[in-house]
């Protein structure tokens, strides 16, 4: 273990002894956020991510206090239930009301697009929350246990790799599916996060392999303590740097896989909208509209953009080898 | 060689075993049934039809059958196209699939690999910037969104290419192909760029300077062979995203593909239908990814199997 490699700060509990006491100030955390920061592309995807969450979070509601407008409300004069250019009140001119315009039911896109942002960062963030669950219990067990145990769970993990595995969530979403909008998005997480896990398993069983014969682990073995306890305590918390940061690109990726599912009318159901659904309601009428294609598509798009300059910058952060590159 | 290739080909049996069986399972736990529809049918009817298909053996015996017409691959009748055998939809959709997948991955190839290999070679150039920032577009937009937005810029705007419809081998492919094939041109230049940056700082290739080759060999004998080694490993992963994106870009284009018939055939609960493009596609991959291994140990000469 080098110095660079000290047991995070975010597990202080973690009783590893560190072999050779960090310099103050130059813990691998510490490092990696004064590298993160200097990263422009990365400061300016957080920055991003920052606002567009915060406004799919607090948004709609000041849209519905300023103006009325929620993500289903159809409104009540009925010259008004017409699709609006951005930017355009109902005479033509030049109005705030809606920023993004209005679909052909006279909804505020920018309340939809809001909400919508809301259900897909909700569905990226728990189905990578699951991935991670699966991929580091999973990972971890076999690197510790290792020898024919490992080599068991490995092949499983290559096989799945081959497997076409998305047509399988399309079989489930489209049989199962259907029965409520909550019911959906359950679904959507738990599928989503049981496809992608694989990657996450394999880099963590890695971390694992080469930690596991390092003295601290020996020392906590010596010392009685339960292999459960050393892989939850000791292995796992020195393997949070590459988690970190695969987990941080999974998000976008599952966030394209259930745009991808509900643009094709597999994923969340109307009421509720997400971004693909948005997409897909926009393409309906693109000839005409096209704000309500670009609108929503935009969002997304500078959304996993943003969140994809975010990993990266923290896998140079936090990986220096790659950073001489 | 000849051992490693017979044994991934023996454990390809029981994983199209095992995805073939989730799937039917998964039909077969589903609520309803491919003739329920809107309106309850008679019971008389409803009694021939299960008798006709006949889901009124037991579970096991339509289970074993299943599994007999994938063996024989002869996939059976489709539910929903009356009449109509599924192998002979999968005839018709898959020149349409395979014509759109393999053009998609031809080209991001060759642009993904000029453009990575010539960022690596400027490193931190106004050109490695400007490709890898195009590379982080593609990546993040989703095809649901690019498709469209060509439609509406080329076909619909400016009226230079048609808007949908297969065609045959034709202009009609350009908007699906470049659609389908942006993510993987970018995921093609920047595996491109690190491994061509890694080769470049390697020993060998010190050593091939060192005895004044010309710089134009050392950069296509030797960089290019190593530098494109994680592109290669790459292919099997992506034909199996090529399907998937494939979906979406035959929906948006109404090309008439495996991914179409696909999505249809689930919302029809098509039974045939399904489980003969699960299988078929399971096996295109399985063997694909063999093909891609083998391929592998060709170029990288420190591959033994």
């Amino acid at each position: 273990m080098s110095g660079t490699d000290a047991p995070p700060p975010i597990a202080p509990a973690s009783d590893a002894p560190a072999p050779d006491a960090p310099v103050a100030g130059t813990s691998l955390w510490r490092d990696a956020r004064r590298r993160l920061l200097r990263n422009r592309l990365a400061v300016f995807g957080l920055v991003v991510v920052a606002i567009v969450l915060t406004a799919s979070l607090v948004g709609p509601a000041i849209i519905e206090w300023t103006t009325g407008n929620t993500y289903d409300s159809i409104p009540a004069d009925r010259s008004r239930i017409r699709a609006l250019p951005p930017f355009t009140g109902v005479d033509g001119r030049f109005s705030w009301e809606h920023p993004m315009g209005t679909d052909i039911l006279g909804r505020d896109i920018l309340a939809r697009v809001l909400l919508g942002g809301r259900i897909s960062l909700m569905v990226g963030i728990i189905s990578t929350v699951v991935s991670l669950v699966i991929g580091v219990a999973y990972g971890a067990t076999a690197g510790y246990v290792g020898g024919r145990v490992d080599e068991a769970m490995m092949r499983v993990v290559d096989v799945l790799y081959a497997v076409p595995y998305m047509m399988i969530v399309i079989v489930l979403l489209a049989l199962f599916g259907g029965q409520s909008p909550l019911g959906q998005l359950v679904l959507l997480f738990v599928s989503l996060g049981a496809v992608s896990w694989l990657t996450m398993a394999r880099i963590v069983r890695g971390q694992v392999l080469s930690l596991k014969n390092q003295e601290f682990v020996l020392a906590a073995r010596a010392t009685g303590v339960r292999a459960t306890r050393i892989v939850a305590r000791h292995l796992v918390p020195n393997a949070l740097g590459p988690v970190v940061v695969y987990a941080t690109l999974t998000i976008p990726s599952v966030m394209l896989l259930e745009a991808f599912l509900s643009f094709l009318g597999l994923g969340v159901q109307a009421p509720l909208a997400s971004w693909g659904s948005l997409a897909a309601e926009g393409v309906q009428n693109m000839a005409v509209f096209p704000w309500q294609l670009i609108c929503p598509g935009a969002t997304m798009g500078i959304t996993l953009f943003s969140l994809n300059f975010i990993g990266d910058g923290l896998r140079d952060a936090l990986d220096p080898q790659m950073r001489k590159s | 060689m000849l051992r490693f290739i017979l044994r991934r080909l023996f454990v390809t049996v029981p994983m199209v075993l095992v995805v073939v069986s989730l799937t039917w399972g998964l039909i077969r736990l589903a609520p309803g049934n491919f003739y329920t529809g809107e309106k309850p049918i008679p019971p008389a009817i409803e009694q021939n039809l299960r008798q006709r298909y006949g889901l009124d053996r037991p579970w096991y015996v339509q289970y074993g059958r299943m599994l007999g017409s994938v063996a024989a691959g002869d996939f059976g009748i489709s539910l929903h196209y009356i009449g109509q055998p599924v192998n002979g939809i999968l005839a018709s959709a898959l020149p349409v699939s395979a014509l759109l997948g393999a053009l998609s991955y031809l080209l991001a190839l060759v642009v993904g690999v000029a453009a990575g290999v010539l960022a690596a070679l400027r490193q931190n150039s106004r050109l490695d910037y400007a490709s890898m920032t195009a590379a982080m577009v593609g990546i993040s937009l989703p095809n649901f969104v690019l498709g469209p937005v060509l439609v509406l810029v080329f076909a619909l705007s400016w009226y230079w290419l048609p808007p949908a419809r297969w065609n045959g081998f034709g202009i009609n492919l350009i908007l699906p192909v470049v659609t389908l094939s942006a993510v993987y041109m970018a995921y093609v230049a920047r595996l491109a760029r690190s491994g061509m940056l890694e080769v470049l700082r390697s020993n060998y290739i010190r050593t091939a300077r060192a005895k004044g080759l010309p710089e134009r060999t050392v950069l296509l004998r030797h960089a290019v062979r190593g530098g494109l080694l994680p592109v290669v490993s790459f292919s099997g992963p992506a034909l199996a995203f090529l399907i998937t994106g494939a979906v979406v870009v035959e929906r948006i284009f109404a090309l008439p593909g495996l991914g179409n018939y696909f999505i249809n055939a689930n919302l029809n609960r098509d039974e045939p239908l399904i489980i003969g493009i699960v299988a078929f596609t399971s096996i295109a991959v399985l063997v694909f990814n063999l093909l891609v291994d083998v391929a592998y140990a060709f170029v990288d000469p420190r591959v033994r199997y």
